[in-house]
């Protein structure tokens, strides 16, 4: 029986898809209780949101104005706290920055090892997990442990279905938070587009767009197929797009049923990103680029007249 | 003396496209090409620049493993490091045991940063850091690409999910960088040289009072499921066609 302490992530309006993911992630442990809890200021929308995800035992909310941001310092000691209320086998969060900031440090104050990266679960302590930038799938085994942390790859996983009605409860914890780290501030670019890490379609630009302006092209043309907007490092180091829209292993690992690469190699820390997308398309006027060799569907040739053709193609239906 | 020390991990170079072995009992790397972690180069950029700005009083830099992490010891002092220290095993030695080791190390040299790389390149856990911080009772800036101090607090600005989080923390801290924080200097000829002369400690870990133990047991290596190669087509009307054929438009 495997007992699951599940750390919501939110952003203090909405849950984000991240934990409906981890859900999933323990769903997949044979007999798994599923708790999530839910760390905020006025969460109460937050918390029934969790509620309703399939698989959901248990909510625990832990309401205070200190967890107005999500600081990991601030988190540990609480989500250390709660881990230890009962005898919970596994503490999950996602492999998203935030949990991959918060999740180390609850496993200190736990003193318990971590698995980073679940991709797979082959049985309630033993898991699959890229290492070498995805050139090399480990399985490892923690069953000696009687508890682990760990943080789930959220494009391994499908979301946990609506339909619960777990229970909500509010728990107050005894636990000395420190001072020592203070939010200033969060600095969005923001848009209306869909969300890079959920959304079904995805365009990303490479190094090839040239400058910020040029990058506007990815925008123009994601946006006429209602595509989230990603891009390289090479894209984002040169200034030509926000650090938030950065593919790959450094960056976000995602999953859509459509990606296309617009003048992007294709090097491994990239393609690690991108490997469960379900198709990919390349468009790269060098036709010995590697990303050739993982596209669905490739053409070669020069993006700045490709994708206006393209675009207006797929307009005129 | 104000000090930064900073963790210096010998990882397989980013440029080596590893893979499992036959057997499935590990990974090739015999005969691989080995550099010091990017990340932690970045890490080590960063407080030479602090160091040179007058800010810090001496860079330290650390790094736990096998006796050949020497060279990548000695390429950054070439760097410009003032000094290192090798916790030399050949043990496998987890984040938690690293985390440990480290925490023995800042007791021992009393850091007022500790600067590392937000993960390293191979085994890609993203944990040490953030559990030397919890083990320290300290901040944690995670995923650094901007940092600013001031008197006894720091400003960073992590880059996080949702753009750029910018925090202020009290020092001493554990700060961990990503890749836009710097661009790491090229170690010249001469500094090769001199870096020879500069000190490099050893100690094992029991030194520091750990004995690291491996707590997550790895069962098999294998190779990501490849993806076939698929179709180059010829002009868009075909790439449109093929879209249309696969229900993706
Ligand atoms: C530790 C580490 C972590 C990293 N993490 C990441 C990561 O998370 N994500 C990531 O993306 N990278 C990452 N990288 C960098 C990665 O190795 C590559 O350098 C990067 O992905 C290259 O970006 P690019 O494909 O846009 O640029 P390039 O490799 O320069 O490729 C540009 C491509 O555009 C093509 N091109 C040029 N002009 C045109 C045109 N007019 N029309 C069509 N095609 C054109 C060229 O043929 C070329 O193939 C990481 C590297 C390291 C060392």
């Amino acid at each position: 029986m495997s007992q699951i302490l599940i750390v919501a992530e939110h952003d203090g309006r909405q849950l984000n898809p991240s934990t409906a993911k981890c859900v999933a992630c323990a769903a997949g442990i044979s007999g798994a209780a599923v708790t999530v809890a839910v760390l905020g200021q006025n969460i109460g929308a937050i918390a029934q949101a969790a509620a309703q995800l399939a698989g959901v035992a248990r909510v625990w909310t832990v309401d205070d104005a200190a967890n107005a941001q999500p600081l990991a310092t601030v988190l540990a000691p609480q989500l250390a706290a709660l881990a230890r209320k009962e005898a919970f086998t596994h503490v999950f969060g996602p492999s998203t920055t935030f949990g991959k900031d918060l999740m180390p440090r609850v496993a200190a104050l736990l003193d318990v090892p971590q698995v980073s990266d679940i991709m797979a679960v082959e049985a309630p302590k033993v898991f699959r997990r890229p290492i070498y930038a995805g050139n090399v799938i480990i399985t490892i085994d923690v069953s000696e442990e009687p508890l682990v942390v760990g943080t789930v790859r959220t494009a391994s996983f499908d979301t946990a279905a609506n339909g619960g009605s777990a229970a909500v409860e509010a728990v107050s914890l005894d636990v000395v938070l420190p001072a020592y780290v203070r939010f200033v501030a969060l600095v969005s670019a923001g848009s209306d587009r869909p969300d890079l890490q959920t959304a079904r379609r995805v365009v990303s630009g490479g190094r090839a767009l040239g400058s910020e302006e040029q990058f506007k092209l990815v925008y123009d043309f994601a946006d006429s197929i209602g595509a989230a907007v990603g891009a390289s490092r090479a894209a984002v180091d040169s200034g030509y797009a926000p650090n938030e829209l950065q593919v790959g292993q450094t960056g976000k690992i995602i999953a859509p049923d459509l990606y296309i690469a617009l003048g992007i190699s294709g090097a491994i820390q990239h393609m690690t990103g991108i490997k469960d997308a379900k198709t990919i398309v390349a468009i790269n006027k060098d036709a010995d680029a590697p990303i050739f060799e993982s596209a669905d569907l490739g053409l070669v040739g020069d993006l700045f007249a490709i994708v206006p053709e393209l675009k207006a193609r797929l307009a005129a239906g | 003396m104000k000090r930064i020390l900073v963790g210096i991990k010998r990882v397989v170079d980013y440029n080596v496209r590893v893979r499992p072995r036959p057997d499935g009992n590990g990974v090739a790397t015999e005969g691989a090409k080995m550099s010091i972690n990017p990340f932690d180069e970045i890490a080590l950029e960063e407080a030479l620049r602090i160091k040179e700005r007058g800010e810090a009083d001496e860079v330290v830099v650390a790094s736990i493993g096998v006796a050949d992490a020497q060279a990548q010891l000695r390429t950054a002092l070439a760097m410009g490091a003032d000094r290192a220290v090798l916790v030399q095993t050949d043990a496998h030695v987890q984040p938690l045991d690293a985390a440990r080791i480290f925490l023995a190390l800042a007791q021992r040299e009393q850091p007022f940063i500790v600067m590392m790389g937000k993960q390293a390149i191979d085994d890609d856990a993203n944990q040490t850091g953030q559990m030397l911080a919890a083990l320290w009772d300290r901040p944690q800036a995670t995923f650094a690409s901007k940092v600013e101090l001031s008197g006894d607090v720091a400003r960073v600005t992590r880059e996080v999910d949702a753009g750029l989080e910018t925090l202020e923390i009290d020092l001493p801290a554990v700060v961990t960088v990503d890749l836009r924080l710097n661009e790491p200097r090229y170690v010249k000829l001469p500094d090769i040289m001199k870096a020879k002369k500069k000190p490099l400690e050893t100690l094992a870990p029991a030194d520091l009072g750990v004995t690291p133990r491996p707590r997550v047991k790895a069962l098999r290596f294998e190779a990501p499921p490849v993806r076939q190669k698929g179709v180059v087509v010829k002009d868009v009307a075909e790439l449109v066609e093929q879209l249309k054929q696969r229900g993706l438009v």
